[in-house]
């Protein structure tokens, strides 16, 4: 193909006698937008470190720009034109947004002496092409992650990029920072004919950007194909090996019983505005809206991490006082946070800490010492309840994947009894099939008595798992939805009206 | 202005405005040419060591045995004099000063940069190490009657005088070396891609690597100038004050960290400007030798001096959080 940038045939690789790839064929045209899908360690890291040079393939050959590559190193894959933008975006905090996107070609100039009015025409330049409008002064550091992704985009720009290989460009954006994300790599390819590669696990934007999609699985290519080939059923069933049908939660809570809480014209300055609703033992209740609209701030209420101003919270009928976490905690809420690398779990610690961490009061003697016994009854209860997919719950949480992470998380609380959990976000950076399973989860949970109150803007998430879903916009729940009564584009057309 | 307002030095600045105002309107002698020219001349030491100290923070290091160095390389030199010549001129003691200084400072780069160990506890080994080796084998008598007769000519040294009432105030040269010092920098961080490269290690190790700077080089660059740095100032120190006592200097370290962070320098590396530094000096200088004048006893003195650090690295730190937090809003926990 005359439009071919770069060819992988038979590319394998194994890491200390396990095989991570196993003969994987695919190529990247130029000026086209390719996804790689796959679960967690599927093998899509190892792919692109291998593009990038990091990695030496066992076997196979690379072909990029017509040229065979015997051996890749980094400053090849560079000078190749191919340019890997990490999850991390190797940005420097500490150094505005003009000399971050200069240094590195300031760097491969061999230059000694920096001249700033060159920086800031570099960057100046390197912005304009991608239509985005930055102060060139301001600190990295201050940006928001949508910003520092596209000032990675302009720092690869300048370094004359012609694939670049972006790493869960998503997973910390808005959907409308995706839209820019999305219009922005539009631009390129077509102005500059820029190959890109995503490597992605939502499905929805994989189905909505991705001209050529490449799904992996166990270190072998799957399948390839063309845009129209795919669509969600397949996309799940490249990736998993086997189907996922799509649930519903059809259920109708029993009115006789009092509700686990009930919240009456709650406000809270801007954020919370005459806030009503009730939950209901069984009930999975989605709430949802877009950034800003509220949504974290309601849990944040009901967890008594935001302060309330007006309004009354009932639990089982019996007015309740929620001023701090420790309220919470002491009228059965429980909470998962969103960021659960930073607020829910201790990474380094092992998983068996992490998961008494809220009982161990209850796990001692009379002395006050633990009883290492009991603790590890414990832990070995919850990690076989919630098929925790660990060798050894002595090992630190950070050696689990995202879903298995979100599992201790869970089992954290769980352990505690809590008769509602507020979940926030239950399933972000989470893979498909770990996904499904932390679905049936929270379903059991609710079949066994406990009220759950699920914030998501991920729509089919909303749809299989709740049984009801109140929307919100600027602080206000605006409409209750019966998933039965709806679908996901007049969903998602509600959700992002503002 | 409000970006003006919002950095670290603004707030120095005024700090130092209003303690001199406050000292100088209880007790005019503060004023004076006199006073001011003790005030700078006790900022040249200080003042050259925060610019290696600086530089190291500003790379996410610490470094503590430079005070280690500079009576090492001060004492050797000396008594390097006393064997060969001791009318050397002063020129010669500076240069060997400096390079005792290199030699030592790339003592701790070794460690560093190819050992990637931590910083502050090489240079804490390091500092023991220095003096001690000192102490041990160089010497650990006081040199003063005997001190070489071009250090005496330095101390005297001077370029301004202006008469006072009762005698006249002097300058001494040396404050033009500090300055010069601070200039050379100032350039060097701000105008070369080594100074560049020192603020990126400093604020993303990782990123550093990856976009191709040859982080050890840089370390043995930076721990090299910090000890070549410190053995100037130690030759200064002696110097100035015509006597070599191996006991002198060390102790000074965190007095001279204070006087940086003071300036704006992040502990944990990646921020800190030149201006921002020599105004930390100026601050910790003038409360070491003026709060005496409003009558805070002297033992009084280190309790302002810590009160100063507290309020003048928090206050900065509170408006970050502050910031950033409303920033990010509360939207997204």
């Amino acid at each position: 193909m005359a439009n071919e940038f770069l060819n992988l045939t038979g590319i394998s690789k194994s890491f200390a006698g396990v095989h991570a790839l196993r003969n994987v064929d695919f190529s990247i045209e130029r000026g086209r937008i390719h996804c790689l899908v796959g679960e967690n360690g599927s093998g899509k890291s190892t792919i692109i470190k291998i593009i990038a040079g990091v990695y030496e393939r066992d076997s196979g050959s690379i072909v990029i720009n017509g040229k065979e590559f015997e051996k890749l190193s980094p400053i090849d894959a560079i000078r190749e034109g191919i340019q890997v933008i990490y999850q991390d975006f190797s940005l420097f905090p500490n150094l505005t947004v003009a000399e971050n996107i200069a240094l590195n070609q300031a760097l491969r100039d061999g230059r000694r002496f920096v001249n700033w009015r060159h920086v800031h025409s570099i960057a100046a330049d390197a912005l304009a092409q991608i239509e985005v409008d930055i102060p060139l002064n301001a600190t990295v550091g201050e940006m928001s992650v949508a910003n520092k992704q596209l000032i990675a985009i302009a720092k690869a720009l300048r370094q004359q990029a012609q694939l670049i290989i972006m790493d869960e460009p998503t997973s910390a954006l808005t959907g409308r920072e995706i839209k820019v994300l999305f219009s922005v790599i539009r631009k390129l390819q077509e102005r500059q004919s820029i190959a890109f590669l995503f490597v992605s696990h939502k499905l929805d934007e994989v189905l909505e950007i991705s001209e050529t999609t490449i799904v992996i699985r166990n270190g072998k290519t799957v399948s390839a194909g063309e845009r129209g080939e795919y669509d969600g059923a397949r996309l799940i069933y490249d990736m998993t090996g086997h189907t996922i049908t799509e649930k519903v939660y059809d259920f109708e809570p029993d009115l006789s019983q009092p509700p686990l809480i009930k919240v009456e014209n709650l406000n809270a300055g801007a954020a919370l505005i005459d806030i009503n609703l009730a939950l209901r033992a069984g009930e999975i209740v989605g709430v949802t809206g877009l950034l800003g609209s509220g949504r974290t701030e309601l849990a944040l209420a009901l967890y008594g991490m935001l302060p309330i101003e007006s309004g009354r919270i009932y639990i089982n009928n019996k007015p309740a006082v929620i001023r701090s976490n420790r309220d919470a905690i002491a009228h059965g809420i429980g909470y998962v946070p969103e960021d659960r690398l930073s607020e829910g779990l201790f990474l380094e610690q092992s998983i068996a800490r992490n998961v008494v961490v809220r009982t161990i009061d209850g796990l001692r003697n009379a002395l006050g010492l633990t009883i290492p016994q009991k603790i590890s009854e414990q832990v070995n209860q919850w990690v076989n309840a919630l098929r925790i997919k660990t060798p050894d719950p002595a090992l630190p949480v950070k050696t689990l994947s995202g879903g298995n992470q979100q599992r201790v998380v869970l089992a954290k609380w769980l352990a505690s009894n809590p008769g509602i959990m507020i979940l926030n976000g239950p399933t972000v950076g989470v893979d498909i099939g770990s996904k499904d399973e932390l679905h049936d989860l929270m379903k059991k949970l609710a079949g066994e008595g406990m009220g759950l109150l699920v914030i998501s803007d991920d729509i089919p998430e909303l749809l299989q798992t709740c049984n009801r879903v109140l929307l919100m916009r600027h602080g206000r729940i605006v409409e209750e939805i019966k998933p039965k009564d709806t679908n996901e584009g007049e969903l998602s057309s509600k959700l992002i009206k503002d | 202005m409000k970006r003006l307002l919002r950095r670290n030095e603004t707030l120095v600045a005024i700090t130092l405005v209003i303690l001199c105002l406050v000292i100088g309107f209880n007790n005019p002698t503060f004023f004076t040419w006199g006073n001011i020219f003790v005030l700078l001349r006790g900022s040249i030491v200080t003042g050259i060591f925060a610019m290696g100290v600086l530089i190291v923070l500003i790379s996410g290091g610490i470094d503590v045995s430079f005070t280690a160095i500079g009576i090492f390389a001060l004492y050797s030199t000396v008594k390097l004099f006393l064997y060969f010549d001791p009318n050397a001129p002063i020129w010669l003691g500076f240069l060997i000063a400096a390079t005792i200084g290199l030699g030592l400072g790339l003592i701790n780069a070794f460690f560093i940069a190819r050992f990637k160990l931590p910083t502050l506890i090489v240079t804490l080994g390091t500092l023991s190490m220095f003096h001690g080796f000192l102490l041990f084998t160089i010497g650990n008598r006081i040199i003063r009657q005997d001190i070489p007769p071009s250090l005496t000519a330095f101390a005297r040294a001077t370029v301004i005088q202006v008469p006072q009432t009762r005698g006249t105030a002097s300058l001494h040269p040396a404050i033009f070396l500090m300055i010069a010092i601070a200039i050379m920098v100032w350039l060097l961080l701000k105008y070369t891609m080594l100074g560049r490269g020192i603020y990126a290690l400093g604020g993303a190790p990782e990123a550093a690597e990856r976009a191709g700077f040859n982080v050890t080089r840089i370390q043995y660059f930076i721990y090299g100038f910090v000890g070549l740095l410190s053995g100037i100032a130690g030759m200064t120190f002696g110097a100035l004050a015509r006597q070599a006592n191996p006991q002198d200097i060390v102790g000074m370290e965190l007095n001279v960290i204070a006087a940086v962070v003071l300036g704006g320098a992040y502990l944990t590396g990646g921020r800190g400007t030149v201006i921002g530094t020599l105004l930390g000096v100026a601050l910790v200088v003038i409360a070491n030798n003026s709060l005496i004048l409003i009558g805070v006893p002297t033992v009084w003195q280190r309790v302002v001096i810590g009160l100063i650090i507290l309020v003048g690295t928090g206050i900065p730190a509170i408006q970050e959080r502050r910031a950033g937090q409303r920033a990010s809003g509360l939207t997204e926990m």
